[in-house]
Formats: C-alpha cells, structure tokens, sequence
C-alpha cells in the first residue's frame, strides 16, 4: 500500500536445506495483482517447499527456517504461522482436503470464522457461547460461491459430496475470506472429472479478474497454458524457466521438468525381456491405499528382469505392491508362476517366495528397538525356519546364533552397512541410508524369487543411493531373482531397470524401455488415462 | 429389493434398543407388575437418572466417546451433600447448595481429567475408567481421613465413632425427594415429579441451545476431525477439556438429584456404579461412542430400568430364584457397553472396506461400457 509500483508479492534468494541437503536455492519469484502463475516440476523439485515457505508452515520454521527475503506490497514479511500468512490475505488449498465430514459446505466454508449472535450468556461465560447466525452463514456462504463461479450446494453434508465439490468447498472457503489477495492451489485438478477442471480454470479466470493473483501447481500442463500468463519450471530447488505463458508449450515444459541433460543419465546394458517367461502376471487389480488408490491395473512381469514402476505422487504406483501384497485392501487377480496368489493375505505371499521392501522403513521394514541380527534374520526364521537348530525331531526350535552373527556379517560387509556397535547394534541408531540397507539385506535373506522394492532411495543420500542400485543390480544378475522397483525417481529407474512401467491416475499410462528418452516418459507421467 | 436393504438397515442400526423391548416385552406379563406400578417406578427412574445420562452428550459431541469420568462429578457431588448435610440446611435450599459446592470440585477435577484425557487422544474411554478409579483412592482418602481432622464435621450422626472420617451411609432424610414433591402431580396413582422434569426440561433446552453456540460448534468440529479443526485455529485442546468440565459439572448436579432421590449417600458406594450404569442406558436407547441425542437418553432410560424393575421379578417367577434376575441385569449392562464398544469398530471397518467395493463397482462399470 505505500507503494502502489511494488508488485504484490516479491520472493528474493529464497534458500532452504533440510539438515545439510539443498533443496531450494536462489529462488526469486515476483508476482502482481491479477497474476495467474503456472508452477510446475517433477515431485521433489522443490514446489511444495517453496509453497509451505510462503504460508508459514510450522515444518520449516522446525527444520531451520528459510534464507531470503519475501516482500509484500514491498514491505518485508516473515510468517511464522498460517495463520499469519491468512491475516496477510494469502490462501492456500491444500492436496489433502481439509474439511469436517459431517458438516455443510457451508459450514466448512465459514469454519471459526462463523457469523455469531450475543446473548446474555455469552456476556458473562465468553464469546465462545454466542450462539451461531445460521442464516448469515448461509448467506457468506453463497457470496463466496458465487465469488467462485461453480454452483455448490451450501446445504449438503461434505459426506455425501462427490470428491470434486469437496475440492469446490475448499477453495469457496479460502474465498471467503475478505483478506484475500494471493491465493495458492497445490494440485486442485487431480481429482477433478475433466468438466470440473474446465470450472476450476473458469473460475481462475474468474479471480484473476478480480485481481486476486494465484499460483496454481498442477502436472496436467495444458491447464496451465490455457489459464496462466507466467510459468515457472523448478527442478531439483532451482528455477529452470520463467517464461510467459503465451511464449512455450507442453513440450518445452516437459523437457525442462525432467530434461537433466541426456547423458548424464547412467547408460546401462537394457536388456530385452520380451520373448521370457512371464512369471507375475497382474488382472483387473484395484487396492485401496489412502493416497495411492489403483484402478484397474494389468501388469506382466517377465521372469528375470528388473520393472520400473514409475509416475508421479499420489497416482497410485505405492498401491501396486502394497496391494499384491496384502498390506491394503485389493481385490482382482495375481498369478505368479501360474498359480493364483490369494490377495489381502500376507503370508501367502511370502510363502510363495515373494519379498517387498516397504517404502515405509521405519513402520513397517525395520524393527527399530531390535538389533540387525534381529532384523535380518527375523522374516528367514519366521517364514522359512531358517536360522534354526532342531532338537527332539523339530520339537524343540532354538535360535542358531551363530548362523544369524555370519549371515548378518555377510550382508554389512556386501552392502557396507556402517554399524559401529557392530551386529548387535539397534536398528534406529542408524541413519537412513544404512537403514534402508538393512531392510534390503532382511529381504536378501529371505532368497526370494520375486522381490517388491519401494523407493529404496527415498530420502537417503547420493551415495548411499548410488551403493543401493548397485546391490539391486547385483542381485537381479547373480541370483536371477525378478525385480520390480517402485520409485518416484525416474532417473534412477533408468540406471537400472529393463523397462519402465509409469502409473497415472491409479492406472498403467503406458511401459517402455528403459533406454528410451526421458521425455516420452514425462508425457506419460502427465498424461490423462482414460 | 430397495425397501428390503432399508429395513434390514433400520433393524441393524437399531438392533440393541429392539432386543431390549423384545426383553421388556416378554417380561413385563411374566412379572405380573401391574401398569400403574411400572409407570410409577418408571417416572421415578426417569427423574433420578436423566440428568447423569444427560451428562455423557457433550463430551460425545466433543468426539471424545463415552465419559467414564463423569464418575468424578458424582464424587464432586457426594463431598458436596456431605458438607451440606452437616451444615445442616435442609430441603431445597440444602440441595441448591449442594449444587454449587460441587461446582468448583467438578471443575477441578474435569480440569484434571481432560488434561489427561489431551496426553491420551484416541484412547479417552480407556483412560477416563482408569482415571475414576485413580480420582476414587482420592476421594476415600479425603472422605475417611481428612474429614473430620482437616475439613471440620460437626455432628455425629455422620462421623464415624473414632472420631474421624465419615460413616458408611449419610442421611438425607430432611432432603429426601424434596425436589420430587414439591410440584409433585399424582395421575390415577401414578406420582409424576412436575418439578423435577421441568429441571431434565431445563436441560434438554440448554443442550439444544449449546449446540447452536460457538463452542458446540467448534466440539463437533473437532470431533469430527480433530486436525482439520486446529487448521482453521480452533483451540483443540482447551475445547476438548471444556466439553469434560461441562460434562462433570453436570454429572455433579445429577448426582445431587439422583441422591435426593434416594434419601441418602451409601459414601463409599454410590458413585462407583454410576458411571456404568448412565452409559449402559444410553447405549441401550441407540446410542453410539459417536453419536448421541436426547431421544436415546430418553430411550434408554425407560428400556433399561424397565428391565431393571422386571427382571429380578421375572427371574423368580421362571426360575423360583430371585438372585437370578439380579444376576442377569448386571451381567446385561455389562453385555451392552461390550456389544456397543464392538459394534462401533465393526462399523468403522465395515465403512473401510466400503471404499474398496465401490472401487471395484466402478471398474466394473467401466469395463461394461
């Protein structure tokens, strides 16, 4: 306000490290009044974390805080709450819902901001016993309705809404909100049907007239070109483009989103699996794993390679092997060597020799409180009676200690686990790299012939990674044991698999080679599966 | 097809009032009870207990499930009457009194236990039982050691004969139903408390109103959804111990009522089943650990003490042993918190399993397009 030429919002050098890894750096980020600005780039590149920067999220202020400047009308800001950021008219519609299930929309939309009436009570007990001002409620409701321009019922209970309205409900919301001047939707069209996403984008429009400037994040990048006058492309925490919208297309987008340059990417021998024996074959599969929902999905795996399921967050590909192995509620049908593999039961699964490294490390693949013998040996004891000594005829099952200390001193020295306390060092007291390690060598033990990996990089560091694809590789060749590896990480499923799957709204876009150039995976990634 | 699912639906939701009134339904003609004694029994019951189930709906509302700490208001209550009782003020105003003594006990004591309850969300049932049984060591401690050195008690009548502490029954015979008689109308010889009812009236409207306010507003939001609701700034924490201490202080004034009904304080007895009972009865009217009205106090309240009147008499009349019937409604209030407690994880991981069938409706849809 005290200076009408200052652009609504300015970030300057925005830096940001998550205990000592770069995530962000030098972003610089302007935008005014009106301003629909498109922000796009592959999963951890940095988007989500430059937008929780700005809307004072508590988990950066944990983690450090920030390096850089955000201005606002050219005055300096620092949010240290949301809530801050709300009072300085920014908004934000998040990927999850944020709404009370069995409340109205309109009663979502006003939450704790509710219009209310003085009574006698609340003169003596507070404001808190006002009573509430139902037909106000309403009527701010349909205000920010009718702000939106996409017709919502204000009297229906969130429940009973289809997922679209939901996201409808939210943005009204954010609306609602007098303040508002800067509004950020993470990912609004991703449950959208396309007439809804077309409403949304109306809509956009809409605010923008109105001169609320918005930052809109979506992987659907026609939407962007069709609604924003300015792109910015992240990648890796760096701004690699900043263009009018009006000066590029998809194509550009997508080389700039995954284009790290061509040979930078490991070249490996990728070999060709199409005359094998399909050893898993995977019908008509749904799983229904919060977040990670898979529809229909049809999957070959030929005996002896290595798969690549990959796509981005929230499509779907976690839901895969969690479902096939009946960790959430599936249902469909699974073959592995010719014989049907009952879902939704673990155990049938591990006894058919198949292993899964979870993505969830610490809740699932590891027993933190336990030692690395324990760890490694345990699902080889528990399945497979191995590590045992018989007495009495298989009456009497003792631990054979021995065999457990060699086969875990295998597996630290193969996969250069540092544990300083040795193999009988607890497993939490390791950090995430080893610990991975530690899940990988549980499911090495095991001598499985089919092996689930789910993002077995996630969050350790680039040498650990590089030492983890290894191991994998090497045990795909050495013991010919079939691999499907799940991973966001698109670069790293080119190192080492034979052919890459890519998962796109729950279902399989298409699979290819893994030799084939990394765009035409971008556009499956994005594409829209009918 | 439709209207089948429908009922069957009905039946399924409501299923454990409907085997209560097939209970009562058998019982009632065995018993041999005439109508003008059931009603008169029943109406009894109702202003005795109404009141303390009434106190189980705000901490439900809050999500926070079935309060077993509202035993801590009835302990609020008794220590209450006992001061009362030797001050010696009787009657009305003698109650009145008692109520507001037990305000600030209540307050501390919910204060307490819904800061305990804040360390152990998700798990409130659980820990509220345990936590009464805690505030009862308590209670016996200040009732049979500091009454009487600490807290002065003058008359004997209450005092135990060493000296100190409090005897095993207080009466409150100068008290006694003061509240059920003033007002009191009799129909055909069936006494109907008017002025009590009118206070249960009370209740109800200040129950309706209190969900139209802010702060019952904001306890069904964060019942509902307990991060969504401090997304949009809603104090968690300090709503979820409001709905206890409201809920305690009110257990508090039911207690009151449901002692002047009674005509006296078994001190170290009275409260300990209270809190098993109220919730029994309220689950017997159709409620759930996260869904209440006043319809399934109300509900629940004349299915259960009907049983309650029954039962023992039914039981005799069938087995020629009276025991019998006293046997069954203890183990049957005990059967229904167990059934409902079951019940309500059944429903959470039928409502679970929904998501996957109509994922899988959905693709089969699809592929017969």
């Amino acid at each position: 306000m005290s200076n009408s030429a200052a652009p609504l919002l300015e970030m300057k050098n925005i830096k940001k490290d998550f205990f000592g890894t770069q995530v962000l750096t030098d972003i610089n980020l302007t935008l005014n009044a009106g301003d629909v600005l498109g922000l796009c780039g592959e999963n951890g590149a940095g988007k989500s974390t430059l937008m929780k920067i700005l809307f004072g999220m508590d988990v950066i202020r944990d983690t450090g805080g920030y390096g850089g400047d955000i201005f606002i009308d050219g005055q300096k800001v620092c949010f240290n709450t949301p809530f801050e950021a709300l009072e300085a008219g920014i908004g934000m519609v998040h990927q999850e819902f944020s709404l009370i299930p069995g409340f109205t929309a309109a009663e979502n939309i006003v939450l704790n901001r509710e219009p209310k009436k003085h009574n006698v009570v609340s003169e003596i007990f507070g404001d808190r016993l006002n009573t509430l001002d139902y037909n106000e409620i309403t009527g701010r409701a349909n205000n920010a309705i009718e702000k939106m321009g996409f017709a919502i019922d204000p009297g229906m209970v969130i429940n009973e809404m289809p997922v679209g309205h939901k996201q409808f409900t939210e943005i009204a919301r954010e609306l609602s909100k007098d303040q508002l001047r800067l509004l950020i939707l993470d990912e609004p069209t991703a449950v959208l049907t396309e007439k809804e996403a077309e409403a949304l984008l109306d809509s956009i429009r809409h605010m923008s007239e109105k001169g609320i400037a918005v930052i809109f994040i979506t992987h659907r990048l026609h939407e962007i070109l069709s609604v924003c006058n300015k792109v910015i492309v992240m990648r890796d925490g760096f701004v690699v483009r900043d263009v009018p919208a009006n000066e590029t297309s998809v194509e550009d987008i997508t080389k700039w989103m995954v284009g790290r340059s061509v040979d930078n990417a490991a070249k490996h021998d990728v070999r060709d699996f199409s005359d094998a024996e399909t050893i898993m074959s995977v019908r008509k599969l749904w799983v229904d794993m919060p977040g990670e929902t898979v529809r229909n999905v049809n999957l070959d795996v030929k005996k002896g390679e290595i798969l690549g399921i990959g796509g981005l967050a929230g499509q779907g590909k976690l839901g895969i092997p969690n479902g096939i192995m009946g960790l959430y509620e599936a249902g469909g049908k699974v073959e592995f060597e010719g014989k049907e593999i009952p879902l939704n039961s673990p155990r049938k699964c591990l006894d058919a020799n198949i292993a899964f490294v979870s993505e969830d490390r610490r809740g699932v693949g590891l027993l933190l409180d336990e030692t690395l013998e324990w760890n490694i040996a345990f699902p080889a004891m528990q399945v497979q009676n191995k590590f045992l000594k018989k007495y009495l005829g298989g009456l009497i099952k003792w631990r054979d200690e021995k065999a457990i200390t060699d086969i875990t001193q295998k597996y630290v020295d193969e996969l250069a686990i540092k544990c300083p306390g040795g193999t009988k060092q607890k497993a939490k007291e390791l950090s995430g790299g080893n610990q991975q390690k530690v899940c990988l060598a549980k499911a090495f033990a095991l001598e499985p012939k089919f092996l689930f990996v789910s993002e077995p990089t996630r969050g350790i560091d680039v040498g650990a990674k590089a030492l983890v694809l290894n191991a994998l590789k090497k045990f795909n060749r050495e013991s010919g044991v079939t691999v499907v590896m799940i991973s966001s990480e698109l670069e790293e499923l080119r190192q080492i698999c034979d052919e890459i799957a890519i998962v796109s709204g729950g279902k399989i876009a298409g699979t290819l080679p893994a030799d084939r150039p990394s765009e035409e995976f971008g556009m499956l990634m994005v594409s829209q599966v009918k | 097809m439709k209207k089948e699912n429908k009922v069957l639906k009905f039946l399924g939701n409501n299923s454990v009032p409907i085997m209560f009134v097939i209970i009562c339904a058998f019982c009632i003609p065995v018993s041999g009870f005439s109508i003008p004694y059931l009603l008169n029994e029943i109406f009894t019951r109702m202003g005795r207990n109404v009141f303390l189930i009434m106190a189980l709906l705000i901490p439900i509302m809050a999500g926070m499930g079935l309060n077993f700490g509202m035993t801590l208001g009835a302990m609020a209550a008794e220590i209450a009457l006992i001061l009362v009782a030797d001050w010696q003020i009787w009657g009305i105003p003698g109650l009145i009194l008692a109520m507001i003594v037990s305000i600030p006990f209540s307050i501390a004591l919910g204060t307490l236990c819904g800061k305990i309850l804040n360390r152990a969300k998700g798990r409130e049932m659980i820990t509220s039982y345990i936590i009464s049984f805690f505030i009862n060591g308590v209670y016996q401690l200040v009732v049979l050691y500091m009454m009487g050195p600490i807290i002065p008690i003058k008359h004997t009548s209450i005092k135990l004969p060493r000296g100190y502490g409090i005897r095993n029954t207080v009466s409150l015979l100068s008290m006694r139903q003061a509240l059920d008689n003033l007002l009191a109308v009799r129909i055909g010889g069936v006494k109907i408390p008017v002025l009590t009812f009118l206070i249960i009236a009370l209740l109800c409207l200040f129950i309706v109103w209190f969900r139209k306010t802010k702060l019952g507003q904001d306890m069904r939001a964060v019942g509902q959804d307990m991060e969504v609701a401090r997304a949009a700034g809603i104090d968690v924490d300090r709503t979820r111990i409001l709905s206890i201490v409201i809920s305690t202080v009110l257990a508090g004034f039911g207690m009151v009522i449901y002692l002047q009904n009674m005509g006296n304080i078994a001190t170290y007895s009275s409260h300990s089943q209270i809190g098993m009972f109220a919730i029994a009865a309220l689950l017997v009217g159709g409620a759930s650990v996260d869904r209440a009205s006043i319809g399934n106090v109300f509900l629940g309240v004349i299915l259960f003490h009907t049983m309650f009147i029954v039962a023992p008499e039914a039981g005799a009349k069938i087995t020629g042993d009276s025991m019998i019937g006293e046997y069954f409604r203890v183990f049957v209030s005990y059967a229904v918190i167990t059934v409902a407690l079951v019940m309500y994880e059944t429903k959470k991981r039928k409502a679970k399993s929904a998501v996957g069938q109509q994922l899988e409706a959905e693709q089969r849809e699809e592929e017969s397009k």
